[in-house]
């Protein structure tokens, strides 16, 4: 038992890199907040532009959507990394796992908001544009707000899932929690590190998991 | 134009990796029905827990699926692999990402389970029973059958995940599809063998993702 | 003056696809009619009616309000005339995240570009009318299925309209509380509001239509005072729809 403390859990360790892993946690946390107003932001217009209904850019829309969902970001983020700078691309890498993972979430976000728009009823888009809204505004003022309502479960668990893959940037050398402490682990020459990128991974999002059960408990409840 | 397409689409490179991520595909194939097996009965165990009426049984299971949810799978994936090792517990990269996956995945499938166990209105379970089907007949015959079919899209999207999830594998060296992409770009210093290695996954994956989406209408109609 | 034409509808024709659902219909509604339309299902008077303010594409035709014709035009244009053009629905289709006064002012703010203030007070004119001032605040949820068409009126009567078109306003209703939004319907005829209605109320009709107008396959059968329609109808298929209906 005490080695298995003073392996996982050694004091002096510990004392030795938390400032790193708050450094890590900081650059995490940033890559993070982007990515989520990014992707979102990106998702919604996407799900917008495709309630048009312009065949030729719901095309586009939809193959997007297709591909960055099904997609490895791992995949996306090496071709981005190591292959651009060969055609003349240099992005860094909190830039290229910032980009890859908007992407992804704005992926996911538009069929979720989709989804959201296909389940507003047909009455409603009726009952706006015969009250003289027009096509734009019964989307904004009527199809919206319902929409992200019935949005917003699925896409807390999604920006979970996404936000958590800010930990793929240590693949590529981004000093975010997990690179910090595996690079902490091997100088170190101790798993505590480990231990504590796990307990800081868990101080971020164990109240997102929370949330996110708690809308789900609130929805389900109110469809009965 | 001409440089982008000898950059990323080099047919003669792609021909001369393709064994390569053959191998690396056949890995990850390997790895996907290990750990979407384990993980679809490991999550039921875990959902059923969720729904027992002892309370100490639904305590542990919603800590594990909130702790596993909170966790991100790669750092579970280099916790185990490069963790244990100093507690004298060696295991393979296999082993370790099929581990560190089945505790990720059982918890994302109990979630689905769950919903769907929800959905089957409390009549059937009643129904079944006063039929004289034991609990567990009443489960696996009457319950799970109509649970799995109102969560099928998710069922399925999850299963994705899974797929794309294997991919993280190659950070600790275990040669499937992306690691051997990987090994092949570096030794070409051409990013096409990556590309292919994304157009094995859009091929395996697309039809999937169709599937959920037009799954998704369909219940939303 | 009185007899100066509403609404016009002219040689209109709907087709989807190889069915061709109205067949060149012909209609005046005076200022200050009601106009009832009866018919059985599939006879496309509701479709008529939603080509009225092009929530269905006529295929040809003209339809033309207060001497206006809203098959010409942009889309801003036709936006402008859907104001002019109250519709009640079926279905209510009031906003459910909205409160009821937040429902009958967003078209008012956001379309005729009417101050909050103003808007306000015109909703809380038209729900007094309408019986339902008492219930402003209230989420449409809350209320039950007469509350909510009578809500719905208001919401279309606030932006002023030049008539009123009702698209079976009472079907969806439990049958006691269909008195309370016709006596509403009613309320706006006396007013002098120009109206067509879609509807299966034939005690209604009686009491206060114009003009009963029977439609049968995508056609006007025949039309005439609801003495004339209900005392003696003169088309054979005129007669078998209103025995099948008086049971």
């Amino acid at each position: 038992m005490d080695r298995f403390l003073q392996t996982f859990f050694n004091p002096v360790v510990m004392a030795q890199y938390t400032p790193d892993i708050i450094a890590g946690v900081w650059v995490t946390l940033q890559i993070a907040a982007a990515v989520i107003v990014a992707g979102i932001l990106g998702g919604l217009a996407l799900a917008c532009l495709r309630s048009y209904r312009i065949r030729a850019l719901n095309f586009f829309i939809i193959c997007y959507a297709d591909i960055f969902r099904a997609l490895p970001p791992l995949v996306v983020i090496l071709i981005l990394y190591f292959g651009f700078p060969s055609i003349g691309i240099q992005l860094s890498g909190p830039m290229v796992l910032f980009i890859v993972l908007a992407a992804t979430l704005a992926a996911f976000a538009e069929e979720i908001f989709w989804a959201g728009f296909s389940s507003v009823e047909k009455g409603q888009w009726e009952a706006g544009i015969a009250t003289g809204l027009g096509f734009t505004r019964t989307l904004a003022y009527v199809a919206l707000p319902q929409a992200v309502r019935l949005a917003i479960p699925p896409l807390v668990n999604r920006v979970l899932a996404i936000t958590k893959m800010t930990a793929l940037g240590s693949a590529i050398g981004v000093s975010e929690i997990l690179s910090s402490a595996t690079t902490a682990q091997s100088f170190s020459g101790s798993a505590t590190p480990l231990t504590m990128s796990v307990v800081a991974y868990l101080v971020i999002f164990l109240p997102m998991v929370v949330v996110a059960r708690w809308l789900e408990s609130r929805t389900a409840w109110k469809k009965r | 134009m001409d440089i982008f397409i000898d950059q990323f689409f080099n047919i003669e490179i792609m021909r001369k990796s393709l064994p390569l991520l053959l191998t690396g595909l056949w890995m990850t194939l390997q790895l996907c029905s290990a750990v979407i097996l384990l993980g679809l009965i490991g999550g039921l165990f875990v959902a059923l827990g969720n729904m027992s009426e002892r309370r100490w049984l639904r305590f542990i299971s919603i800590a594990y699926t909130d702790l596993f949810r909170a966790l991100p799978p790669l750092v579970l994936l280099i916790f185990i692999y490069a963790g244990l090792p100093f507690a004298g517990i060696n295991i393979s990269p296999f082993a370790a990402v099929v581990i560190a996956f089945l505790l990720n995945n059982s918890s994302y499938y109990a979630e689905v389970y769950r919903a769907g166990l929800i959905s089957v209105a409390k009549g059937q379970w009643e129904a079944a029973q006063s039929t004289g089907l034991s609990p567990t007949q009443t489960l696996i015959h009457v319950v799970l059958p109509q649970a799995m079919r109102n969560v099928l899209p998710d069922l399925l999207s999850n299963t994705v995940e899974v797929v794309k999830l294997t991919s993280l594998a190659s950070v600790i060296s275990l040669s499937e599809l992306l690691y051997n992409a990987g090994m092949a770009r570096s030794v070409t210093y051409n990013a096409s063998p990556l590309v292919l290695a994304a157009l094995f996954y859009l091929v395996l994956l697309w039809p999937l993702v169709r599937l959920v989406s037009h799954f998704q209408r369909r219940l939303a109609a | 003056m009185a007899n100066r034409p509403m609404l016009e509808i002219v040689s209109l024709e709907k087709r989807f696809g190889p069915n061709t659902i109205l067949k060149k219909i012909d209609l005046k509604v005076a200022e200050g009619e009601l106009v009832f339309v009866i018919g059985p299902s599939g006879s496309g008077k509701s479709t008529m009616l939603r080509c009225c303010n092009r929530l269905e594409e006529p295929t040809s035709g003209d339809i033309i309000v207060d001497g206006r014709n809203i098959m010409a035009g942009t889309r801003r244009d036709l936006d402008r005339m859907r104001l002019q053009i109250g519709m009640v629905f079926q279905g209510f289709h009031l906003y459910p995240h909205m409160t009821v006064l937040k429902n009958v002012t967003l078209a008012q703010r956001k379309a005729l570009k009417r101050t909050k203030a103003e808007a306000d007070a015109r909703a809380i004119d038209m729900l007094e009318q309408v019986g339902m001032a008492h219930k402003a605040d209230a989420y449409p949820g809350e209320l039950s299925g007469g509350q909510q068409q009578r809500v719905a009126i208001a919401r279309s009567l606030a932006l002023d309209p030049k008539v009123m078109l009702f698209d079976e306003p009472t079907s969806a209703l439990d049958p006691e509380l269909v008195g309370s939004v016709l006596k509403v319907m009613k309320d706006l005829k006396s007013k002098g509001m120009t109206m067509v209605v879609v509807s299966h109320e034939m005690g209604f009709a009686r009491e206060t239509a114009d003009r009963v107008v029977f439609m049968d396959g995508g056609v006007v059968v025949e039309q005439g005072t609801p003495d004339e329609i209900f005392g003696a109808p003169k088309a054979e298929r005129t007669r078998a729809f209103l025995s099948r209906v008086s049971g």
